[in-house]
């Protein structure tokens, strides 16, 4: 390895001019100087200015740290990394703003609704109790949300997945379209609307009172399209060299889907499932027309008013005295707890039972 | 201009696995070095640490020298961003930008660096056009999009794209593995002519191509499987293809494996 | 993922099909052809899910029927114009009831969600797909994918007993210094801050994570080639998002600020729980006062007769024309951007 290729200088092209690759560059350790420095300033001004709300110290720290980062390294380095620096800067201000309330938000709910939250509190209901008094429980409204959840459930996750295997496996043509579309528009139904249908449809066309049941039809039609768009995915991945493979084997097409094509996504389908009962469990707005609420233990879906959890907060809330408003904070913790639980049982579902294309 | 290249004891990592292990070796200015070996062997990741590319994907880790006439692209003060505006690439798969005309695509480098005004851009976009033996084909339609273009065409496009910064070094990685035999021997034809000015190093799987067009050519392996791959000669092409010094080279290319 | 129905759908038709599954899929009727070529399992499975798309469209017809004709029993009785009118007095004599003020107010608070969650929810995205080390990113991800899944009547409570006070000196403040341009004045500084401005504070809070979510998965797709290529050529990481990871993001950015929209229209318990209603017009939005349609919805139902729930229906139904306008419009956006946005490369 010591040949060389010939090099005459036949080609004089000027003294390469390029640009020099090193340059001044600012310390690694700069970002977080400026980020203290900037924090001290927030503070100090906000102090100084005497205003009491935390929330102007910090906007005014983010304000000073996109600006000084920009002057620094505009002043270090040139004004494309100046450029570079303050998007990179806006960026981390935009999380940090963002996870201050939501941070929040989460140890809100935990450390107040921790409190109440316990044995009790899961087993009793509100019956038998003012409403200054402290104490009762959530019971009822735990076993309302679980029998209307259930039943939703229950009609939108059949009527959701039919769809989705018609849209994936047979549709086409104008019906195929139109369903496609109207899904995507019901998606965007807010819940309160869904409330009013079935109150038009069932209280007020059909005369019945408010029931378990009635919340329940309103928030299967909450559910529905969720189900359909996640099992549509789901049922896409699956590679079409299964299905000629099972059709060339001389299998039936219904028996294909049943046996292949729905077998191999069923680990996302639960997942998409799940994942839209988390959503309609945390629904209160439909909930309020038409189940009305219920500081008893009403076991019967069908007939008379229920409470449920979100319901159980809501109410708890507007009462709003300090027994009632722990009561709400701990009905709160426990609703957040269940969707989580959900929610982390879905996508462990979908981990684990994730084929190649699946999950992720 | 065109720089020569010295690299010494590179190592390349992806998280903890080895790539390449302890490589030197030197690249002739205005000239064409081509990469061979088989599959895994560490070339295109050794190509991509050139100009620190390596170092964008997840995990990658670089620890050696690299030399740039003088300089050493993993110098403390060096900037990556101005490596890549003096190494130029051109990759495996054709990628103008989708959502850019033909000439903001050839545009796009300058852009970036503040040039701004028409008249030198339009310039340097025929320039780099003719440079890149496209213009004839492009040229009553630059205000239309990249992706319209065919295959060949559209590495040309990355091509001008490339050299319209005007780099040093342009690093090619594969770049005619993804194209048919005609637009491949337009590339090749270019390569031809684009050495006059700068230092190209290509990495190619095609044994043919590297005699064609390359002076120099540097053949790796790698012992196994998950072991790290190594360079294991570099020589004028000629002797590489005529009278290899190591065994190993004259079985990948006489086809004995690989 | 078509080919298996497409290459049914056309058998030579001299040959026998093979499995008769693919009789009839290419017209819109069920075209049942009679005879033992079509297997019962088959037809029963086709049925089934075909019965199930159209009992979808059935809900759908029905949504709007049953709404439409409620709101016109109430419309028809109304003695003031439903769309403009800034009072809601069902049980009055004569009835007198308008969707004015919740118009507004839902249209100001959505507009303050949206120019407050839209650019963080972006930044938030490229914080997670470009700019977290790899280590946070992924928890990151997946934390606030949890979070788009909190109630809303949780933000509702957190937005009443927590946000509402913080809120009290940036109110203050924005009165002593951009009180000059109206919109920012309080006329009773120092009252809580229970105003459509704290609304759309938290109805921000609220869509953040939905639209973080959608906007860094889009993000996380576009493809790696053209960032490698902008990289190559000297592009620093701001500009490479510029040039090849925003272009591809724009579309997925409209159609999840559109999600978070429709979200922020329909919203009720989080606006319900925040606000306190009124019904008089004022461009003060700090001040207390105005409504949403949901939150009045929610508010009124308790104390309303029949009369009064089709009035409220008949709000309800323009609440439902508006977000089907917002994602009809989000939808031909995305339509339209598509032929730019190289999806296809």
């Amino acid at each position: 390895m010591s040949n060389t290729v010939l090099e005459k200088p036949q080609v004089t092209d000027p003294p390469p001019s390029s640009p020099a690759l090193a340059r001044r560059r600012l310390p690694r350790w700069s970002p977080i100087a400026v980020a203290l420095v900037s924090a001290g300033l927030g503070i100090g001004i906000g102090n100084a200015a005497g205003w009491q709300s935390r929330i102007q110290w910090g906007l005014i720290g983010a304000l000073l740290f996109v600006a000084i980062t920009y002057g620094v390294t505009a002043l270090v380095e040139d004004r494309r990394q100046a450029r570079d620096k303050v998007a990179t800067s806006v960026i981390w201000v935009c999380f940090a703003v963002a996870v201050v309330p939501l941070v929040s938000l989460a140890w809100t709910t935990i450390s107040r609704g921790a409190k109440l939250l316990d044995g009790y509190f899961l087993s009793h209901s509100m019956g038998g109790m003012t409403n200054l008094e402290e104490g009762g429980g959530v019971y009822h409204a735990l076993l309302g949300t679980l029998e209307q959840v259930g039943i939703a459930t229950l009609i939108a996750a059949p009527v959701g997945l039919l769809t989705a295997v018609y849209l994936v496996e047979y549709g086409r043509g104008r019906l195929a379209r139109a369903v496609t579309f109207f899904v995507d528009v019901m998606t965007g139904i807010p819940s309160i609307v869904a409330g009013l249908f079935v109150l038009a449809f069932w209280n007020l066309g059909l005369g019945f009172g408010p029931s378990g049941f009635a919340g329940a039809m309103a928030l299967a039609i909450l559910m529905m399209p969720v189900v359909v768009r996640s099992t549509e995915e789901m049922l896409k991945l699956v590679p079409n060299e299964l299905r000629e493979a099972s059709l060339a084997l001389g299998v039936p097409k219904w028996l294909t889907i049943l046996k292949v094509v729905i077998p191999t996504s069923i680990g996302g389908i639960t997942t998409g499932v799940m994942l839209a009962v988390a959503r309609i469990t945390g629904e209160t707005a439909p909930v309020m027309l038409l189940v009305f609420g219920n500081t008893l233990i009403n076991p019967n879906p069908f007939s008379g008013a229920q409470e449920s959890l979100p319901l159980y907060v809501w109410n708890q809330y507007k009462l709003g005295n300090a027994a009632s408003i722990d009561r709400a904070w701990a009905g709160a913790l426990t609703l957040i707890a269940f969707v989580m639980l959900l929610n982390l049982l879905a996508r462990g579902i979908a981990r684990w039972k994730a084929p190649k294309a699946g999950g992720r | 201009m065109a720089k020569r290249i010295d690299v010494s004891g590179l190592t390349a990592f992806y998280g903890s696995h080895r790539a390449i292990d302890d490589i030197s070796m030197s690249v002739e200015p205005r000239s064409v070095t081509a990469f061979i070996g088989p599959s895994g062997c560490g070339k295109s990741t050794f190509l991509r640490t050139l100009n620190r590319m390596h170092e964008v994907t997840p995990g990658g880790r670089v620890d050696g020298k690299v030399m740039l006439d003088s300089e050493d692209l993993y110098g403390p003060q060096v900037d990556p961003v101005s490596v890549r505006r003096t190494i130029g690439m051109v990759f495996q798969r054709p990628n103008p930008f989708p959502t850019m005309s033909i000439y903001d695509n050839v545009a796009a480098g300058l852009r970036l660096n503040g040039q701004k005004k028409k008249r030198e851009l339009d310039e340097t976009v025929e320039r780099s056009l003719k440079g890149a033996n496209l213009w004839n084909e492009v040229k009553d339609r630059l205000n239309k999009p990249g992706s319209g273009l065919s295959g060949g065409q559209q590495q040309r496009l990355c091509i001008a794209r490339a050299i319209a910064v005007e780099p040093q070094v342009l690093l090619m990685d594969e770049p005619c593995s993804a194209l048919d035999p005609i637009s491949t021997l337009a590339i090749e034809d270019l390569i031809a002519d684009l050495k006059s000015k700068f230092t190209i190093v290509i990495v190619t799987h095609n044994m043919q191509q590297a005699a064609r067009v390359s002076d120099r050519t540097a053949f790796f392996n790698l012992a196994a499987v998950g072991e790290p791959g190594k360079l294991i000669e570099i020589d004028d092409t000629e002797r590489i293809f005529s009278n290899p010094s190591v065994q190993a080279t004259e079985d990948y290319i006489s086809g004995r494996f690989g | 993922m078509d080919t298996t129905s497409t290459s049914e759908k056309a058998p030579p038709p001299t040959g026998p099909p093979a499995d008769g599954s693919g009789a009839g899929a290419g017209g819109p009727a069920p075209a049942p052809i009679k005879g033992n070529a079509v297997r019962p399992g088959d037809r029963i499975f086709r049925g089934l899910s075909r019965g199930s798309g159209i009992t979808l469209l059935v809900i759908m017809a029905a949504i709007a029927g049953f709404l439409a004709y409620r709101a016109s029993i109430a419309v028809s009785q109304n003695s003031v114009n439903f769309l403009t009118a800034f009072e809601w007095n069902p049980q009055g004599d004569p009835p007198a009831f308008g969707i004015g003020i919740l118009a507004f107010g839902t249209v100001v608070s959505s507009v303050i969600a949206m120019v407050i969650a839209v650019p963080v929810a972006v930044g938030i995205a490229l914080f997670i797909s470009h700019y977290a080390p790899r280590k946070i990113a992924s928890p990151l991800g997946y934390v606030i994918d949890l979070l788009a899944a909190v109630p809303s009547i949780i933000y509702g409570l957190w937005g009443a007993l927590f946000l509402v006070p913080y809120l009290d000196g940036l109110t203050r403040w924005l009165d002593q210094f951009f009180g000059w341009t109206t919109v920012f004045e309080m006329s009773n500084p120092g009252s809580p801050a229970r105003s459509i401005f704290t609304v759309g504070i938290l109805l921000a809070i609220m869509i953040l994570p939905i639209i973080t979510n959608v906007s860094r998965e889009v993000f996380l797709q576009a493809p790696k080639m053209y960032e490698e290529a902008a990289l190559a050529l000297g592009a620093t990481r701001w500009e490479t998002i510029r040039t090849s990871v925003l272009p591809f993001g724009r579309s997925g950015i409209i159609s999840a600020s559109m999600l978070g929209l429709g979200r922020a229209l329909g919203e009720t318990m989080a606006v319900a729980t925040v606000l306190s209603p009124g019904f008089l017009f004022t461009w003060h939005i700090l001040d207390p006062g105005s409504g949403t349609f949901a939150q009045n919805i929610a508010a009124k139902f308790n104390e309303a007769d029949d009369f009064g729930r089709d009035a409220l229906i008949a709000s309800g139904l323009v609440l439902f024309v508006i977000t089907l306008l917002v994602n009809g419009a989000a939808r031909w956006i995305i339509a339209r951007r598509k032929e730019y946005s190289g999806a296809n490369a």
